[in-house]
């Protein structure tokens, strides 16, 4: 037998814990930019408004949140008490085109071995090929919206309604953007390797996620949280994300940088465990799903 | 040395027999809670074989293989043989139990139509999908791309949505982007069924080429033996899970097709209900059996066969067809038999038969028994039918060997010199 000669690639039973195909993954870029054009050009086939249905969803969000927690129950939308309130619309609008982003990546990628067991049964890819696609083809969507968030508040701006302030914190909204994604692939994947075997999560990741933004200050301001629960209620990660954000794009608002690090250990952990779930499930799901 | 491009060393693969997977966190909680209380596993089905920790299902065990650059292998056996669990194994869709699996460049596996490809995307498009998914660069791809679509023929419909597609042109277009590929190594698992003949040829001569001319190595699974002898330069069979054979082609496929030999030389069809099809109203074949024989394998060209039956009723002029038939099922050629007055009795009636084989050329046959009536103007009503013995016939010396591939199973008498 030749033993001296070298083979590219070993295929093995055992598997290390932190074998996660990176480079590999890395490799296959032009599948992950395919994957992207596919899912946004074949979302909106056979839809008479096309993409529109990218720009209509938050705008009657938005406009269902100004009736029912603005004008109805009349929540606050401050985050500092006694700083400068944005109107409601613009305040419901920014933060449910936030949590579309986080709650539509988080939902597909954790259905990521159930949906895409046809073509992962027939043929190999690095599987993390397919939540990473997903974020990012769902970063398409939240660009359209953020552009017609934009739009708005330009609106706004013109007829006098709001103001500008400017400060250094629009450079943190990629390291924003980054975060959301990290957090919500990393939660999807987790669950997505737990739902190869236990099916029940994915009937909680909808459900879950509903709860979830009642969680967040979406609908209402922090400020309505009282005082001896923040240090309780900014643990969620997801809403350091939201306040940082707001400050971001708006200027003022609510900022802790010790909430906003944890927040960002938070994501990086539920991140690598994600990672390592997934490349291990990824090996043998098709003998189990 | 020629360069190995594939090595397969020990590898098995492993199933955990009964229930898995599709399980709910409650059964899962229900099942520890009996375990740890020693009581029964509330979540099984009642009357279901439990299966014990520990109790699995071997599909592949201990598979060792060597495959060098530029060679075309084709790999048979029978369903459930492990042939596709292995390239499974070999594409990486799933891990081994255990063993190891050494590639020396890319694979591009085909195992079924048309992987990969969406539905709402035109065929332009999907050719871009599928070669990235196979492991192909974009510019790899455009490098390629008139290639692709000449040797696919649907260039007419390259910028249709492929969802429009026959399923013919599916696979058309799905195997011109496979045999494209820049890889080194080729799986294809039946998929060539699709296409029809014309295409077939093509992609073998395609496979032959490229494995001729680029060097690249082919692994083909198939159960169609025509297609396995035009393109493969040696066969690996499969048998439970075990390699049992690996070499020639021809001797491969006869190991194979032998395997599909009972090597019975009487069969009780009281005993195997199974080989008998739904009829045997009035007239039932009890047993055949082969006279002065204890041995499937026959020699000489008369084979004797004895076949008793049973009667409800007298039934007269019942004639017996005995249809001579490939191991694939293929049918070679028919004899019947006449004049049997099939009368009522308890314990039965008896015959034999003679079954002139002169004419058919040394191999494995296998045949099916029908008892059936004619009436006046010659139609047929069939009474009962069996799948009877198999035998393989032992060649007697000619002088050259035959070829059956090319020259069928049936030797007319020799020519005569005028």
């Amino acid at each position: 037998m030749n033993q001296t000669q070298k083979y590219k690639t070993v295929i093995t039973s055992e598997h290390k814990l932190f074998d996660l195909h990176l480079k590999e993954t890395l490799q296959y870029r032009d599948l992950i930019f395919l994957f992207v054009k596919r899912d946004f050009t074949t979302k909106y086939k056979q839809t008479v408004l096309g993409p529109l249905w990218a720009l209509i969803q938050p705008l009657l969000t938005t406009v269902v949140f100004t009736i029912v927690f603005g004008n109805l129950a009349n929540l606050t939308t401050a985050d500092v008490e006694g700083d400068y309130v944005v109107p409601g619309f613009l305040f419901y609008m920014i933060g449910n085109v936030c949590w579309s982003y986080f709650s539509s990546t988080l939902n597909s990628t954790s259905s990521t071995f159930l949906s895409n067991r046809g073509i992962m049964g027939k043929v190999y890819y690095p599987r993390l090929v397919s939540p990473i696609a997903t974020a990012f083809s769902r970063l398409i969507t939240f660009g359209i919206q953020f552009a017609l968030f934009l739009a708005v508040w330009a609106f706004f701006l013109i007829r006098g309604g709001t103001s500008i302030r400017l400060s250094p914190m629009p450079l943190l909204l990629p390291l924003l953007l980054l975060q959301m994604m990290v957090l919500s692939v990393g939660c999807g994947t987790i669950i997505s390797a737990a739902t190869t075997k236990y099916r029940d999560l994915s009937m909680l990741v909808d459900f879950g996620l509903q709860l979830w933004q009642y969680a967040c200050p979406i609908a209402y301001g922090l400020q309505l949280v009282p005082a001896r629960w923040t240090g309780l209620y900014m643990l969620n990660p997801v809403t350091p994300i939201i306040t940082t954000f707001r400050y971001a794009v708006f200027g003022f608002g609510y900022f802790d940088l010790g909430y906003y690090l944890i927040s960002w250990g938070v994501s990086i952990a539920v991140f690598v465990t994600g990672l390592v779930l997934f490349s291990r499930i990824e090996r043998t799901f098709m003998d189990t799903i | 040395m020629e360069e190995s491009m594939l090595k397969i060393d020990g590898v098995s693969k492993t199933y955990r027999l009964g229930q898995i997977g599709g399980t709910t966190l409650r059964e899962e909680l229900q099942r520890r809670r009996a375990k740890r209380r020693g009581l029964e596993d509330p979540t099984r089905k009642i009357g279901a074989r439990s299966h014990a920790d520990g109790e699995v299902f071997t599909a592949l065990d201990n598979v060792s293989l060597e495959v060098k650059k530029g060679e075309r292998v084709g790999l048979i056996g029978h369903n459930g043989a492990g042939k596709s669990t292995l390239l499974k194994l070999i594409t990486r869709i799933t891990a081994p139990s255990a063993g190891r699996i050494y590639l020396n460049g890319r694979v591009a596996s085909m195992l079924e139509v048309g992987t990969g490809f969406h539905g709402e995307l035109t065929g332009r498009e999907n050719i871009y999908m599928n070669g990235a998914i196979l492991g192909m660069t974009k510019k790899e791809i455009d490098a390629k791309i008139e290639d692709i679509i000449d040797f696919s023929e649907v260039r007419q419909f390259i910028d249709t949505p492929v969802k429009r597609y026959s399923s013919g042109m599916y696979v058309k277009l799905a195997f011109s982007v496979a045999a494209h590929l820049n890889s080194e190594i080729m799986i294809m698992d039946e998929v060539l069924a699709v296409g029809d003949m014309a295409f077939q040829n093509k992609c073998i001569e395609k496979m032959v080429d490229v494995s001729k001319a680029e060097g690249r190595t082919v692994l083909y699974v198939s159960h169609n033996m025509s297609t396995i002898r035009q393109l493969c330069k040696r066969v690996v069979v499969l048998s439970h899970g075990k390699v049992v054979y690996d070499g020639d082609v021809e001797e491969g496929i006869g190991v194979y097709s032998g395997m599909n030999l009972s090597g019975d030389w009487k069969i009780d069809y009281q005993r195997h209900p199974e080989l008998r099809w739904s009829c045997g109203q009035v007239v039932r074949i009890r047993s055949v059996e082969f006279v002065n024989q204890s041995y499937f394998q026959v020699a000489s060209s008369k084979i004797r066969m004895r076949i008793r039956w049973q009667s409800e009723r007298h039934v007269d002029n019942v004639c017996l067809r005995v249809e001579v038939k490939k191991p694939d099922r293929t049918i070679i050629g028919t004899a019947c038999g006449f004049g049997i007055n099939a009368r009522e009795d308890e314990l039965g009636e008896e015959a034999t038969f003679v079954l002139d084989s002169s004419g058919l050329v040394p191999g494995g046959y296998t045949s099916n028994y029908i008892l059936f009536t004619t009436d006046s103007l010659g139609s047929n009503t069939t009474l009962d039918c069996v799948r009877g013995l198999d035998f393989e016939l032992v060649g007697s010396d000619s002088g050259f060997i035959w070829n059956p591939v090319n020259w069928g199973h049936i030797r007319f008498p020799d020519l005569v010199l005028e």
